[in-house]
């Protein structure tokens, strides 16, 4: 479970995210929704402990980030907005890098790695160098090395950015899966469908602020519109009205 | 320290796989240097043989003047050409180095007892032409002196007369010394070699990991950003320590083909030297490496990083010059001075020179401790929050 509490951070005079507060259930998948430069990116980092908030709280599964960064990490898996892999390394290779950096002994990583690779479907470019991927190979990869430890909190910024139509349907069915196991998931997306498709629970941010924070259903009853793209641009829309 | 290994043992790994970094590191860097110094010492040592041993070849104008100095200068190993027909263009235009001209008046000046004159034409900017001017001038004065002290001698004077003074060369450089000059710049290759070793993993480990987005997902591994920062040192300073080793084995093979006992010169260039080198390049290895992660921590892409390390490998050429431009006595506190340091304690191990323990111990510490300061600065760099932000 993730808990942000009254998060704020400024780069400068520009407030990027302005008091955001919100919680991630076990066993939900909750979507960070928000147009581009809304701050759903720097909200994450402070979640995933690499940038430190200005004010406010974040806790993981009850730790506090602030207290324990590293504990934190070992509690989170995460697939940041930037997943690039080290191309001279097999994908196989590049999972267990990261499997080593958290500690894993030699049995658990080569089960963590084979049940990654057989989830993922990616066995055929396991041993391959990932120099000449694909974008969906990639983010495969990325997902495989971010939740090698097993992390019961799952955080993915925009897991289906340039992904195509399979990819981004497999991709989906994954993080069903990964709630299915019982895990917090908590995704960043600009795009209303993929939001209105996954998610338990929607949390809306527009210019560094939680503008909504509710199921689906209930956002629609909330606006009063009748598709969840209407409702987001009534929510966002309003509250541009707000700041005019 | 168990993440710090990880981190260097995959920084290893992948650079390993990187043929261009492996033949930059592992075979250019430290072979590029030992072949072209065989190659320019092979070179001059050939040509300074071959001028002491040749005979000498002058063209002379107007031999037939002066038939007893053209004997005497025979005897010397001296060759009598045919004059081109302008002595000075041909000079001017590199087509002789030098030529003689003896004029009509020689003999008659001669046989009067009046000072005969005779021409020396040559190039003085021709550097290469200045042996064979030298050796010419020695013998015509050889002459000259020997055909004044019979005048003398006819006149029942001694030669010592016109003599009060004579100098004696009593030249204390020794075989080592001399060798010291011609190789001054052996430090540098070696310095050289640990700044090109280094340099892709330096880059790789940093603007690298940052401009290809994998710095990111990285920090986010429950490891400490000081550990991480220290395995891709280790990396970076393993591979400029190797370039480095091999550059000192390299050299010390290389010396044992080098003529240098023609020139009358020898180098030291065996275990004692090798095991002394590696010892004070040890800290300077690791100062550089720091430097150049520091350096590339800096830099927002690849190509920045590539041209900040760039910059920075002027900085080992600095006491190099300042030294060859001014051989100022050598201070103990030159010794604290990294860079000069390990310059001027090669140059002197290579000269067979001792070194005592308390200069190596200054120069190992010194250096050290520089390095050390650089990779805190590094580690408060590291620990920033911009650090990971790609783009």
């Amino acid at each position: 479970m993730i808990e942000v509490n009254d998060l704020h951070k400024s780069f400068g005079a520009v407030k990027a995210v302005d008091g955001v507060s919100f919680v991630a259930r076990d066993g939900e998948i909750t979507g960070l929704l928000g147009p581009n430069g809304a701050g759903k990116t720097t909200t994450l980092r402070m979640l995933y402990t690499l940038m430190k908030p200005d004010s406010g709280s974040v806790r993981v599964d009850g730790i506090d980030v602030a207290a324990d960064a590293t504990a934190v990490r070992r509690l989170l898996g995460v697939l940041p907005d930037a997943r690039g892999l080290y191309k001279r390394l097999t994908a196989r290779e590049n999972i267990d890098y990261f499997a080593r950096l958290q500690g894993l002994d030699a049995q658990t990583r080569n089960q963590r790695a084979a049940a990654l690779i057989s989830a993922l479907d990616m066995a055929d470019i396991a041993d391959r160098r990932t120099e000449g991927f694909s974008q969906g190979q990639r983010v495969k990869t990325a997902i495989a090395r971010a939740l090698v430890h097993d992390p019961t909190n799952v955080i993915l910024d925009e897991p289906t950015n340039g992904l195509d139509v399979m990819a981004t349907r497999a991709m989906r069915a994954f993080m069903r899966r990964l709630r299915y196991e019982g895990r917090c998931v908590l995704f960043s997306s600009h795009i209303m469908q993929e939001v209105a498709a996954l998610c338990d629970r929607i949390v809306v941010i527009a210019r560094g602020r939680v503008v909504a924070d509710a199921s689906p259903d209930a956002l629609l009853e909330q606006t009063g519109a009748a598709s969840l793209e209407d409702a987001f641009v009534a929510i966002i829309g309003s509250e541009e009205g707000l700041a005019a | 320290m168990k993440s710090a290994m990880i981190v260097f043992l995959k920084e290893v790994r992948e650079n390993l796989r990187d043929r261009r970094t492996v033949i930059n590191t592992l075979l250019t860097g430290p072979l590029l240097a030992p072949v072209i110094f065989v190659l320019i010492i092979n070179g001059i040592v050939a040509r300074e043989l071959d001028k002491a041993d040749k005979a000498l070849q002058v063209p002379v104008a107007g031999a037939e003047y002066a038939p007893n100095l053209i004997a005497a200068l025979k005897q010397q190993n001296i060759e009598i050409k045919d004059a081109p027909a302008d002595a000075e263009r041909a000079v001017r235009e590199m087509d002789a180095d030098l030529v003689l001209r003896i004029p009509k008046s020689y003999a008659d000046s001669w046989s009067k007892g009046e000072s005969a004159q005779v021409e020396l034409i040559y190039d003085a900017s021709q550097r290469d032409a200045q042996g064979s001017v030298g050796r010419l001038r020695a013998a015509l004065e050889g002459y000259s002196q020997r055909g004044g002290a019979l005048r003398l001698l006819a006149r029942g004077i001694s030669p010592a007369v016109i003599r009060p003074l004579v100098v004696a060369d009593r030249d204390q450089s020794t075989a080592q010394t001399r060798s010291g000059t011609l190789f001054a710049m052996l430090p540098y290759f070696f310095i050289l070699g640990a700044f090109i070793g280094g340099m892709a993993l330096a880059i790789d480990t940093t603007a690298g990991e940052r401009e290809r987005q994998s710095l990111e997902p990285l920090l986010v591994n429950p490891v400490a950003r000081g550990k991480i920062l220290i395995g891709k040192l280790a990396a970076t300073s393993a591979f400029a320590l190797i370039s480095v080793l091999l550059s000192i084995v390299a050299f010390a093979v290389v010396g044992r083909f080098l003529p240098t006992e023609k020139l009358g010169m020898s180098l030291e260039l065996g275990v004692h030297f090798a095991a002394l080198t590696m010892l004070v390049m040890l800290p300077l290895v690791f100062l550089i490496s720091t430097l150049q992660t520091l350096a590339a921590a800096f830099a927002k892409s690849f190509r920045e990083a590539q041209t900040y390390l760039s910059l920075l490998m002027f900085v080992p050429a600095v006491p190099t010059m300042l030294l060859s431009l001014f051989p100022i006595k050598t201070q103990t506190w030159m010794y604290a001075v990294p860079l000069m340091g390990q310059q001027i304690t090669i140059t002197r191990l290579m000269r067979g020179e001792t070194i005592t323990a308390e200069q190596l111990g200054l120069c190992f510490a010194c250096t050290a401790a520089a390095g050390l300061l650089v990779y805190l600065i590094t580690a408060q760099i590291y620990r920033g929050e911009r650090l990971a932000i790609s783009a």
